[in-house]
């Protein structure tokens, strides 16, 4: 008897103990965002400073999105989808919440890219994110292997039958439009003139589908595929091409003809975010140069922070300036906003791609 | 009288806890996906009531398409588990004694400790073209330049029936362990040989396992989504993978539901066509 009370006693003060500690180191950030962008060398140093500690989930634009759905906006105090998919999904869905952007110090910011995503995440005359990662989609090609491959549609020259890759995503569908000399971007707000070009390019998918060993997924799939000589040219992330420089200098990243899409990563708010003022505090800490070069090492890409190039190692830098020469980055297409009901137009046509023989 | 009602009692609040769990986890999210998929979108968050999800599969040939090709591909697969894994489990059920029983129906059992998707990999790293069959296939002077064998129909039904082996396996070794062996020899005293003795005395007696297996196997299959997503080719559609789809990539819950409620009513029907086919009832076979 004496035992089981002893015992009911140690239990409780056990208890106790958990929820108090739990208590004392209870503020913690709740992040969404993409893999590298919140490296554990950064997270371990933003807790060093603040105190508060960053739960990572790692995700996607759609999962992003989905997510927040679900819940009405909940479940996250920052997330980090691109600047084309806030307003259309903000109107749709009603999951963000606009920045307070007194709260953020925008002297750490690239002014251009600042002025680009605020106007472009603007929504009801409210501004709903700001900058943080960006890059392009361009072509990491083999340069040895694959030598005339210089524009999107290259990829379907007949000379690389089997051995090329690419995504069956919006981007692709974006980027064939351009190199086949149109401007989707221009008609993306009057749907029947988007639907013409959709159709132009859903065709020349179809007959390009034998050239293709398989549609990429994931950066792993494509670099697993790049690295075994299965594929030797791909629309990709410049960062994907990067990384592969350093293995083996045949394979690069360049910028085709057309122009590279350019994407922004941001932080936004999700609309139900519960700790706010620890959301703003990361802004801020991760936007300083020297933190900022950290998350371009482990993520592959450069950020919008102000100056953090000179802190990021040299090799990188050149790589990007090679894939880049001043003409190719005036050449980027910058991603707009996605109007709303675009996508379910876009869907069609990657099911007719994905199901056609 | 009493001792009969507190008897019912402590029966219901035993059941309490599956009915309210069935009740919140499954027929509840179900009711509310049914009205999901009967919203149609007009505008940024407006919506009315409508069939028109419903009305997009039948008018769109891509996915009712899909929806046949899954159903097909998937009963396929369930007869070749069935027939691949039938003599394996007679052979373990009335061959074996002892411990090389155990251990050969563990053996069954040995490659689903590791998840499915590392399952799914392994077929990948052996099957692609600069993988380990095409390098002993070059090897052996069998092939002079690099094979691919992923990406086609072909792997997607190695892969479905590779990983529902053991849903057939286990109900099959239970029902044949109960066939007393006497009854096969009094099959062959009576002059019967080895078909008629299979075709008269042995799947008549393992009627509701083969019929069980076959209910699992073909549910697990026909809502597979890593298999067929990652060992397909460009052109294999898979209809949970377009539920997936509607769901995430194209925030269209709404079609994403009616597809939902057709697959749920497609795989009602073929398990019931089933049982009537082959004369079984659930309740007998589950039961």
């Amino acid at each position: 008897m004496l035992n089981r009370t002893k015992m009911i006693a140690g239990l409780i003060a056990g208890v106790g103990i958990a929820l108090s500690a739990g208590g004392a180191q209870a503020e913690t950030l709740r992040l969404l965002t993409w893999g590298g962008y919140a490296p554990e060398k950064v997270v371990q140093m933003f807790k060093a400073e603040t105190g508060i500690d960053v739960q990572v989930t790692n995700s996607n634009n759609e999962e992003m999105i989905s997510k927040l759905r679900a819940t009405g906006g909940a479940g996250f105090d920052l997330v980090q989808p691109s600047q084309d998919r806030i307003s259309g999904a903000q109107g749709d869905f009603n999951i963000y919440k606009p920045i307070d952007l007194s709260k953020i110090d925008t002297s750490l910011f690239i002014p251009s890219l600042l002025e680009g995503t605020k106007k472009n995440t603007t929504y009801n005359g409210k501004v709903y994110g700001v900058p943080d990662v960006w890059g392009t989609s361009a072509l990491t090609v083999n340069v040895k292997k694959a030598p005339d491959v210089k524009d999107y549609t290259d990829l379907c020259d007949p000379k690389y039958a089997g051995k090329v890759s690419y995504r069956l995503k919006r981007p692709t569908l974006i980027a064939f439009a351009f190199a086949m000399g149109m401007d989707p971007f221009a008609a993306y707000n009057d749907s029947s003139k988007y639907k013409v070009i959709m159709e132009k390019v859903e065709k020349k998918l179809i007959s390009c589908k034998s050239n293709v060993k398989a549609y990429w997924s994931g950066g792993d799939a494509l670099l697993n595929l790049m690295r075994s000589g299965e594929v030797v040219a791909a629309m990709a992330w410049d960062g994907s091409g990067w990384k592969l420089s350093a293995e083996n200098p045949d394979i690069q990243t360049i910028a085709p003809k057309s122009g590279a899409l350019g994407w922004v990563d941001t932080f936004a708010l999700p609309r139900k975010t519960k700790n706010e003022s620890a959301a703003y505090k990361w802004i801020n800490f991760v936007m300083q140069p020297k933190i900022a070069a950290m998350v371009t090492a482990a993520a592959g890409n450069f950020t919008a922070s102000k100056g953090s190039d000179a802190y990021v190692e040299a090799s990188k830098r050149a790589l990007y300036q090679k894939t880049f020469p001043p003409a190719a980055i005036d050449n980027i297409k910058w991603y707009p906003p996605v109007p709303s009901g675009l996508e379910d137009m876009e869907g069609k046509v990657l099911d007719h791609v994905k199901a056609a023989k | 009288m009493k001792a009969s009602t507190t008897g019912k009692l402590s029966i219901y609040l035993l059941l309490a806890p599956l009915a309210v769990w069935l009740f919140t986890l499954i027929i509840l999210p179900h009711i509310d996906m049914f009205l999901i998929s009967l919203h149609e979108r007009v505008a940024p968050r407006v919506y009315r009531t409508s069939l028109a999800n419903y009305a997009e599969f039948f008018n769109e040939p891509l996915y009712w398409r899909t929806f046949a090709r899954t159903a097909i591909m998937s009963i396929v697969a369930t007869a070749i588990t069935l027939v691949v894994a039938f003599p394996i489990s007679y052979y373990i059920a009335k061959m074996l004694r002892g411990r090389l029983k155990a251990v050969l129906f563990l053996l069954c059992l040995v490659p689903f400790w590791v998840s499915e998707l590392v399952r799914t990999f392994g077929w990948m790293i052996l099957l692609r073209e600069s993988g380990i069959f095409s390098a002993v296939l070059q090897w052996t002077g069998l092939a002079s330049a690099p094979v691919e064998m992923l990406y086609n129909d072909a792997t997607i039904m190695l892969g479905l029936v590779y990983t529902s082996m053991l849903f057939m396996v286990v109900p099959l070794v239970t029902t044949l362990d109960s066939l007393d062996d006497s009854l096969v020899e009094a099959g062959y005293d009576l002059g019967g040989n080895g078909l008629t003795v299979l075709r008269e005395i042995i799947v008549p007696h393992a009627m509701p396992g083969i019929v069980s297996g076959c209910i699992v196997v073909f549910m697990l299959t026909l809502g597979n989504y890593l298999t067929p997503v990652l060992l397909g080719g460009k052109d294999s559609m898979w209809f949970t993978a377009q539920i997936y789809t509607q769901f995430i990539t194209r925030f269209n819950w709404e079609l994403g539901s009616a597809f939902g409620f057709l697959l749920l009513g497609l795989s009602s029907l073929i398990v019931w066509s089933g049982l009537k086919l082959s004369r079984q009832t659930l309740s007998g076979t589950m039961g």
